[in-house]
């Protein structure tokens, strides 16, 4: 099922000091099947959460169209909105004075739950996330993790269709996050709902999504799956290759082949080779069976996402 | 429909428990929050001590006294609330979720209404019984008639103050200030607002606490009633519809504060 599509999705600021216009989205189109973690990859700026902003109804397009659910988010937002959750990195709304449970039962009655069964999730949802102890501590004394998770719970409490997450991880330690992106991955394997994520981190857009859309300067320049964008990263195709005693002189004969690394020891050999094409890869097995060689071990040497980003935004994610 | 009324309610009544948990996490300021406006009442009620004036007088400043708590609330914590749910970032969640911004703005009042109670009937109670103040109990379905509407009329307009608020920003504080010290003088919190003369009079019923004192006044101290600045009828009606002017301006704004938020991208984020 289509849960959200766009269709010339352009959004335009005017800074209040500068008087200068600011396109934060371009002719963005889009089509995005229910069921998959949807992944949004860009730079700072790049307008990632204006993008995130319109579909959830917060911010009318300039112009172009957004369907999220089959509804039109200028004059439809509130046949949207039920179905929908937000949860922003670095962000901690709630209410100082109040402990983990009560700031998601207050923000559980936004969506009208009847007390029992909000109260039934919470505590469900509390345990999952391992905040059992901490369940009754005001929400100051939390760790930036732990608030987050309480973030995390929020968002899940209306059991949304789409959960919108705005770089969910950022700012949170190495295990925070392992965790949120694990508890993401069940979700969406046990509801078979849908979430749009936003991140800069390349290894979390590769880890979680089955799509990723890579968005700079307000366009969508590429939008596939993670392997598959990788291979944009380079045209070389490379493998490693292990064998018993060889001489790697045949390669030399064996046009569009090139030996880019070899290294000789405990009776094996090692070697990394550059294809001119994919189907040349069979030719140098079968030359290598040839020679009476075993192979021990063939990997295809895969370009990773960083590879492919660079590629095709012409710069890395991270400098500036 | 009816859904939608339940789940209105439903937040509605969320928002207010925040405030009720609020004032129980908070129990120990209580004794500051009564005995310090208790205090200038006391100036007030000794200063007509000495001047011998009759002791009506004293339940005409108890009575001020205790609606000052409710404009003293009004003005720092309704108004400033949505302004505040902003720096939080909880005004796009607010925006997000189905129910209704203005549900979660009545839930604002009656916590802040429960809250200020608590203040404003120590007052009373602290006066009943130190300052043995005459009240004529015979007025009281009239005078809680009164009280209600004062209630419903000043936090109509706090939920009004509140939008304001928001759209202007950081201004917002300097207009708090503005209307503090003047509303002493023109609401006659202490005073009959009838010396005011007529037009100043008039101008000053705007604010539901000066026409509610008023006919309080006149429900309360049958003595009051040359005094009082118009009939307790007439006032009552002038508070109704005070109330439907404040409740439908604050939805109005409400709408518009979602407009200007999704045309313009500025109000749900924090800085911009
Ligand atoms: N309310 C606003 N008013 C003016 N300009 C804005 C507003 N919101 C966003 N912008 C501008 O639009 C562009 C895109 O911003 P956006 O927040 O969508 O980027 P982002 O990809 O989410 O970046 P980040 O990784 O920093 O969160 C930026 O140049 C930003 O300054
Ligand atoms: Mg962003």
């Amino acid at each position: 099922m289509l849960v959200i599509e766009t269709i010339n999705l352009s959004r335009i600021f005017i800074n209040k000091k500068t008087k200068k216009r600011i396109e934060a989205l371009k002719n963005v189109s889009l089509q995005i099947q229910g069921g998959q973690i949807f992944g949004i990859l860009g730079r700072n700026g790049a307008g990632k959460t204006t993008l995130i902003r319109i579909l959830t109804t917060l911010l009318l397009p300039t112009s172009g169209s957004a369907y999220v659910l089959g509804y039109n988010v200028e004059n439809e937002y509130y046949k949207i909105r039920p179905y929908i959750n937000l949860v922003s990195g670095g962000e901690n709304p709630g209410y100082g004075v109040l402990n983990i449970k009560e700031n998601l039962f207050f923000f559980s009655q936004l969506y009208g739950i009847p007390r029992k069964l909000a109260k039934e999730k919470i505590n469900k949802y509390i345990k999952e996330f391992g905040l059992e102890e901490r369940a009754y501590n005001l929400v100051n004394t939390l760790s930036t993790g732990e608030k987050q998770r309480m973030q995390l719970i929020r968002g899940l409490l209306n059991d949304p269709e789409i959960l919108f997450l705005d770089e969910p991880t950022v700012g949170l330690d190495v295990e925070s996050s392992r965790f949120i992106r694990q508890f993401i991955k069940k979700w969406i394997e046990e509801t078979g709902k849908s979430i749009i994520l936003t991140t800069h981190y390349l290894a979390e857009a590769e880890e979680l999504c089955n799509l990723i859309a890579i968005i700079d300067s307000g366009r969508i320049l590429a939008l596939d799956t993670p392997s598959r964008l990788k291979a944009m990263g380079s045209k070389e195709i490379l493998y490693e290759i292990e064998t018993t005693p060889l001489s790697l002189e045949f390669l030399k004969n064996i046009r569009g082949v090139s030996i880019i690394q070899d290294k000789y020891l405990d009776g094996k050999v090692s070697f990394k080779i550059s294809l001119e094409n994919e189907s040349l890869i069979s030719n140098v097995i079968n030359k290598i069976s040839e020679l009476g060689s075993n192979i021990i071990y063939l990997r295809k040497k895969e370009t990773s996402l960083e590879d492919a980003f660079i590629n095709i935004v012409g710069r890395s994610i991270e400098d500036d | 429909m009816i859904k939608n009324l339940i789940l209105n309610i439903r937040a509605c009544l969320g928002r207010a428990q925040v405030r009720f948990i609020g004032l129980k996490r908070d129990l120990y300021w209580i004794p500051f929050d009564v005995l310090l406006p208790l205090l200038g009442v006391s100036t007030f009620i000794f200063i007509y001590k000495s001047l011998k004036m009759p002791p009506i007088t004293y339940t005409f400043v108890i009575l001020g006294g205790s609606m000052i708590s409710y404009w003293l609330n009004i003005l720092w914590s309704m108004a400033s609330q949505l302004y505040w749910e902003r720096m939080t970032g909880n005004l796009p969640l607010f925006f997000i979720a189905p129910c209704s911004i203005n549900s979660i703005l009545i839930g604002m009042a009656v916590g802040g209404i429960y809250a200020t109670s608590v203040r404003a009937l120590s007052i009373i109670l602290l006066g009943i019984i130190f300052f043995k103040i005459p009240i004529y109990w015979q007025g009281l379905p009239q005078a809680i008639l009164a009280f209600l509407l004062t209630l419903i009329s000043l936090y109509g307009l706090g939920m009004m103050l509140s939008s304001i608020f928001l759209l202007s920003g950081r201004e917002a504080w300097h207009l708090s200030n503005l209307l503090q010290e003047p509303i002493y003088l023109f609401s006659g919190f202490f005073f009959p607002i009838k010396t005011l003369g007529f037009w100043v009079a008039s101008l000053a019923s705007l604010i539901p606490a000066s026409l509610g004192l008023d006919s309080l006044r006149q429900s309360l101290i049958p003595e009051s009633k040359p005094f009082a600045f118009l009939s307790f009828e007439i006032e009552i009606t002038i508070l109704c519809i005070l109330s439907i002017i404040y409740i439908y301006m604050s939805f109005i704004l409400v709408k518009k504060i979602e407009k200007i938020a999704r045309r313009e991208g500025r109000l749900i984020t924090r800085w911009q």
